[in-house]
This record gives C-alpha cells, sequence and structure tokens, in this order.
C-alpha cells in the first residue's frame, strides 16, 4: 500500500498558494529521521486492511468459483500499476457484483480495487466497518481523486449508483441514468483512463420483486425490496442467499481524455457526451452478451 | 530588537506550554501571559496578567506592553469543562475582543497566531477521508463547541481582510495526545475498558502535544499566513488505538448513543460529549501536508502520539504522578523577576 508522497522537496514549497496569501521558500532544516509509526494493524487510511481482505477473498473464492462460476473476458486490459477508474453496470437488491469484480481482479491482477460506495454504508453499524475493512471508500469526489491521482490506485464505481440495484426484475439489463457524470469528472481530473466492465449475471442473482416505499421511506433507505430470494426461500434466508446465476464479465477498451488533469472544471457537454458514450457502449456490450447467452444458471 | 509575545490562556495547559517554549527562544524579548488563574506550571520571565478577555483590559494590555505577536491559544475545545454559555463567552466574546485590541488604531500587533480545531470540519458520515484547508464542513454544526469555532473563524477571516498588514495564522489541530494533556480521549483510555460504538471502528487522527507547540512557535517564527491543519500522519482504527493502550472496547448503543453514554457522564466514569461520539462514529483525518510544504517537520505520527500515550500512562500507573506539582507564588515570582537583589543574565 504506497503512502501518499509526504515529503516535499524545495523546489515544490514555492509554487503552493494558501487563502492566506503566498507562501515563500524557507529553509528547510536538516532533514531528521522520519518520525517512527509504531502501528500494529494494517488497516490503511481508507479502512480497507489487507490481512482483512485475504481472508475475505479466502471466505469468498468457493462462491466466486463454484456458486457465480465468474469468467472474465479482456482482463489485460486492466493495467497492472497506475490509477484507472472501472466502471460497471449495478444490479441485485444487494449488489453481487462489487464482490465478483473486487475479487477477480484482486486474485488476477494482485492489486487492491477500492470499490466506491453511497455514503448511507458508513452510517450502518457492523456493515458499514466491515464493508470499509475490504476495500469500500464512500463515494465522494475527494476520495477518488486522492485514491487515483495520488495513490494511482484500481477504483470502482457504479454509475448507476442505487437507481442500478433497485430496479425491478421486468426492468433488467437496462442501464439506468449515469448520475450526472461525476465520475468522468473525476477520471478528467485525476488524468486516468476509465475502463467499463459490462457484468452479466448479477441481474438475476438477487432480482427484485417488487419494493415497498413506505419502509423504505422510514428507515431511510433509497429503496426496500422484496426479491424473489425472499419469496422463494423465505423472508431471512432469502435475505442473504444468491440464486447462483452465472456470471461473466467482460472488459470494454480503457477510455482516455486527452484533457490536461488538476483542472478547477471541464466542459459540461463533453462530461456529458463521454459519459453517454460510455453508457452506450456498456449496454451494447450487454446486449451482445445476453444475445450469446443460452441460460441464466450455465450461461 | 526581538519578539514581544502575548500569549492568552496562560494558566491552561496550552498557554503555559507555548510560553514555557517560547522562554527558551533567544529572539522572543519578552513574553506576556493573559490568564483567569494563575499558571500552573513553571515560568522563568513570563509575566502574568491576571485578566478577564474583556476590550478594555486587553486594548490597554495591548498598547502598554507593545507586543507584536499574539498567541491566542485560550479556545476551549473540550466542552466537558464548562457550560456552553462559559464556553461561548470565552472562544467567541473573548476572541472578538481580542481582536478588537489587536485591530485598534496604531496597535503594533502584526502576527497574530489561533489555535483552532479539527472539530470546525465536523464529523458526519457524508464528510470525506481527509478534510483539506479549504473545504467546508458537510453539515452545520450540532454543538456549541463547534458552533464556536466556526464563529472564531469567521472573526478571523474578517480580521485577516481588514489587517492586511497582520499575518494571520490559523492553526486546526487534531486531537492530541501526549504524555501530559488530559482530554476525554484520555479518560476513556485509561478506563478499565475505552468505550466505542457497537458496529463503528472509525479512522482516528492524533497530534502529538509536543508538534502542537511546536507548530505554533514554527508559524510565528516562519511568518506563514493562512489556514493550516496540524495533525499526525496516518490515521488508525479507535480499536488499534485502545489496543496499544492495552484496553479492550466496551460497545456503547448506536441508536440513542448520546441517551445511552449519559450514565458514563452521570457516574463522573467519562464525560463523552456529542462531538466526540460522532468522532467514535465516523473518525476524521485532516490532511497535514500544507503546513509540512512550509519545512515544518513532525516528530510523531497519530500511531506514534498514541504510543508516547500509551507509554506515560502506563508509568503513571506503576509510579503515580511523575511531575512536580507547582503553585504560583506572586510575591516569589515578582522577586525573581523584578528585585535588583536577583542577579539576572543579560537579556538575550
Amino acid at each position: 500500500m504506497p503512502a501518499p508522497e509526504n515529503r516535499v522537496d524545495e523546489a515544490t514549497v514555492a509554487d503552493v498558494s494558501t487563502s492566506g496569501g503566498a507562501l515563500v521558500p524557507l529553509r528547510r532544516p536538516t532533514q531528521a529521521e522520519p518520525p517512527a509509526d509504531p502501528r500494529r494493524s494494517d488497516v490503511d487510511e481508507w479502512g480497507r486492511s489487507e490481512n482483512m481482505r485475504a481472508l475475505a477473498r479466502a471466505l469468498y473464492g468457493p462462491i466466486y468459483r463454484n456458486w457465480f462460476r465468474a469468467e472474465w473476458e479482456g482482463l489485460e486490459k486492466i493495467p497492472r500499476e497506475g490509477g484507472a477508474l472501472l466502471v460497471a453496470n449495478h444490479a441485485a437488491a444487494i449488489p453481487s457484483d462489487a464482490p465478483v469484480i473486487m475479487h477477480g481482479i484482486e486474485e488476477e491482477l494482485g492489486r487492491p480495487v477500492y470499490g466506491l460506495a453511497e455514503h448511507l454504508f458508513k452510517a450502518l453499524p457492523v456493515v458499514g466497518t466491515m464493508w470499509s475493512r475490504v476495500g469500500g471508500v464512500a463515494a465522494h469526489p475527494e476520495n477518488a481523486y486522492r485514491l487515483l491521482r495520488e495513490q494511482r490506485q484500481l477504483v470502482l464505481v457504479f454509475p448507476e449508483g442505487t437507481k442500478g440495484t433497485g430496479k425491478t426484475y421486468n426492468e433488467r439489463y437496462h442501464l439506468r441514468r449515469f448520475g450526472r457524470g461525476g465520475f468522468i469528472e473525476i477520471a478528467m481530473r485525476a488524468g486516468v483512463p476509465i475502463i467499463p466492465i459490462a457484468v452479466v449475471g448479477a441481474e438475476e442473482s438477487m432480482p427484485i420483486a417488487f419494493k415497498i416505499p413506505a419502509i423504505g421511506k422510514a428507515l431511510g433507505l433509497p429503496y426496500f425490496p422484496v426479491t424473489y430470494n425472499q419469496l422463494l426461500l423465505g423472508p431471512l434466508l432469502g435475505a442473504v442467499t444468491y440464486f447462483p446465476a452465472k456470471f461473466r464479465l467482460r472488459v470494454l477498451d480503457p477510455v482516455s481524455f486527452d484533457v490536461p488533469p488538476d483542472q478547477e472544471r471541464y466542459s459540461k457537454s463533453r462530461i456529458m457526451d463521454e459519459a453517454e458514450n460510455i453508457r452506450v457502449a456498456l449496454q451494447e456490450n450487454l446486449f451482445d452478451m445476453l444475445r450469446r447467452r443460452q441460460s441464466v444458471w450455465f450461461g | 530588537m526581538g519578539r514581544r509575545v502575548l500569549v492568552t490562556g496562560l494558566n491552561t495547559f496550552w498557554g503555559g506550554r507555548v510560553a514555557q517554549t517560547l522562554e527558551a527562544d533567544p529572539d522572543v524579548e519578552m513574553i506576556v501571559g493573559l490568564g483567569v488563574d494563575e499558571p500552573t506550571i513553571e515560568l522563568e520571565r513570563t509575566e502574568y496578567v491576571r485578566a478577564d478577555q474583556s476590550y478594555s483590559i486587553l486594548t490597554r494590555i495591548v498598547k502598554a506592553t507593545q507586543v507584536d505577536t499574539i498567541l491566542h491559544t485560550f479556545l476551549v475545545v473540550d466542552s466537558t469543562r464548562m457550560s456552553g454559555r462559559q464556553l461561548h463567552e470565552i472562544n467567541v466574546i473573548g476572541t472578538m475582543n481580542l481582536l478588537a485590541a489587536a485591530s485598534a488604531a496604531d496597535s503594533p500587533v502584526r502576527t497574530l497566531v489561533v489555535k483552532s480545531s479539527g472539530l470546525v470540519y465536523g464529523s458526519t458520515y457524508q464528510d470525506p477521508a481527509w478534510w483539506r484547508e479549504e473545504m467546508t464542513r458537510t453539515h452545520p454544526p450540532k454543538t456549541r463547541v463547534e458552533r464556536s469555532l466556526v464563529e472564531v473563524e469567521g472573526y478571523l477571516r474578517d480580521f485577516a481582510e481588514d489587517n492586511p498588514h497582520v499575518c494571520v495564522t490559523l492553526l486546526r489541530f487534531a486531537n492530541v495526545l501526549g504524555t501530559d494533556i488530559e482530554t476525554p480521549i484520555t479518560t476513556a483510555l485509561q478506563l478499565p475498558l475505552a468505550p466505542s460504538i457497537l458496529g463503528f471502528d472509525p479512522n482516528l487522527q492524533f497530534v502529538h502535544e509536543t508538534d502542537v507547540v511546536r507548530s505554533i512557535e514554527w508559524v510565528m517564527q516562519n511568518q506563514v499566513p493562512g489556514v493550516f491543519n496540524v495533525a499526525g500522519d496516518g490515521k488508525l482504527p479507535w480499536s488499534e488505538v485502545a489496543a496499544m493502550c492495552d484496553k479492550r472496547t466496551f460497545p456503547i448503543s448506536p441508536v440513542l448513543t448520546g441517551w445511552a453514554a449519559a450514565p458514563l457522564s452521570a457516574l463522573r466514569i467519562v464525560d463523552l460529549p456529542p462531538e466526540l461520539l460522532d468522532l467514535l462514529r465516523y473518525g476524521r483525518g485532516i490532511d497535514n501536508r500544507r503546513l509540512k510544504m512550509t519545512g515544518f517537520e513532525y516528530r510523531y505520527t497519530s500511531a506514534g502520539a498514541v504510543e508516547s500515550f500509551a507509554e506515560a500512562s502506563r508509568l503513571r500507573r506503576t509510579v503515580g504522578e511523575t511531575r512536580p506539582s507547582y503553585r504560583y507564588e506572586r510575591d516569589v515570582e515578582n522577586f525573581f523577576r523584578h528585585s535588583p537583589a536577583v542577579v539576572r543574565e543579560p537579556a538575550p
């Protein structure tokens, strides 16, 4: 886990200006030893712990291999180093796509993936903590920028957000609006490519039969679903059991933007165009994958 | 000619510490310490004035002593120490008067350093993992201490704008740990079980008390205007903090947490104010790189500050209080400072 660049040299000191006035380069004292850092756990600044992640991978491996039988196409398009923003379609009442993507890439490429998620996660006891230990980060633009630009990590984001996971079964594989294109702006600002990933299988792993808006509202949740899993397996077992849908994931060609990073603002129309291009590419690939799919369960 | 410095809150932990450090600085010609009570640590040459923060007194003191530098350390960030009304009086009214005195016509003040807190960023689930100085909090402040600090920073911005000839530095500190300081967090970590909130284990950031004093001295000496976060490198989960202090955690209910924590304060076990409960739920990280870019070097990381506190409290557990107690005797202090009978070193 590379630490953010902390030490600065004299040249950069002069470049920085603060709200209160320009900084002047100062005589730097002789470089002292860096202070000791007596850490005991490996929880990083984002709350991710590689040990916990390894444990999660060990537990999740059998589900990934034997239950979802995930198969990748084009995994080599994901860079082995440097920052990149992974963008995928989002589905299932409790999203099953994020763990599959994160597990697959970490196993195959051996590098961490940070998954951006709704802030609401952070407010949930136990779940929020577990989620952050296995690589979840609140989807704040500032967090994404730091991860991508300064720490050159892989970051996964679902631009549909809860609109994607809250789809009912009859709306499956129809991509929702890609927010306001915030993910494009972040990639531009961070100067990293966007790598779209089309996921087939998540939709059928925990499809929503219907939603109860009143309960969702009362609990402060974006939606309160009743899933087919629950109708079939009962309210409790059904809430935690996915159907064994076959997962296929296709990595599309990386999209790079020919704009300088670290700008204050980027053209809104360019952002919306790029977001729409990526949405269309994902949608077409999904339809293509579905055309080839013979069975929901066997692919 | 050396610097002439006014330190506020001389009787408090920070005022005393800062004055003590300044005494060792040969570039500081004279130190006046303002306090509502007697100093609690031994000082060599600081002149103590017992005064409240009222405007007329402050103006007279500034004028009479011709101080060119004010170090305003007397902002209360620990809301368990006093009532909300008192806190407002000290933080908001006190600062307002101080700024008014410093901006009076023909005021000699050219440097102003204010010790604020990371509390101004708040702590909610919608916050970024790291706060930079130019960012503003996501929710309006709920607690009195946060509100008062936000107000103080507002006054300070106005002051800096109206007085461009004054070098104004605002320092926002992370939670402080160290060998001597006492805060609700240190109290919590000295209980048999450290309180936590069930299901939450947020990343926290700390700064060592030495680095706090050093950073105040640093910005004063180097004249760096602006806002700076001051915090050790890195963050660590609360459970790890407790483990480093040889403690297990005791979980408090995540719902109605304020109610669940109330008996602890009623029984005088530990007072966990709302802003601290928020911190134990969501944590906070403040980006310390701007201050580093001015050349400041921290001696402790966040974990280092925790370790230092843990070692000091292990020692205290075994041998009791190690610092010699000190009582201020006005006559004795005046004798040493002003009596012709005392052979003094020539002024540095």
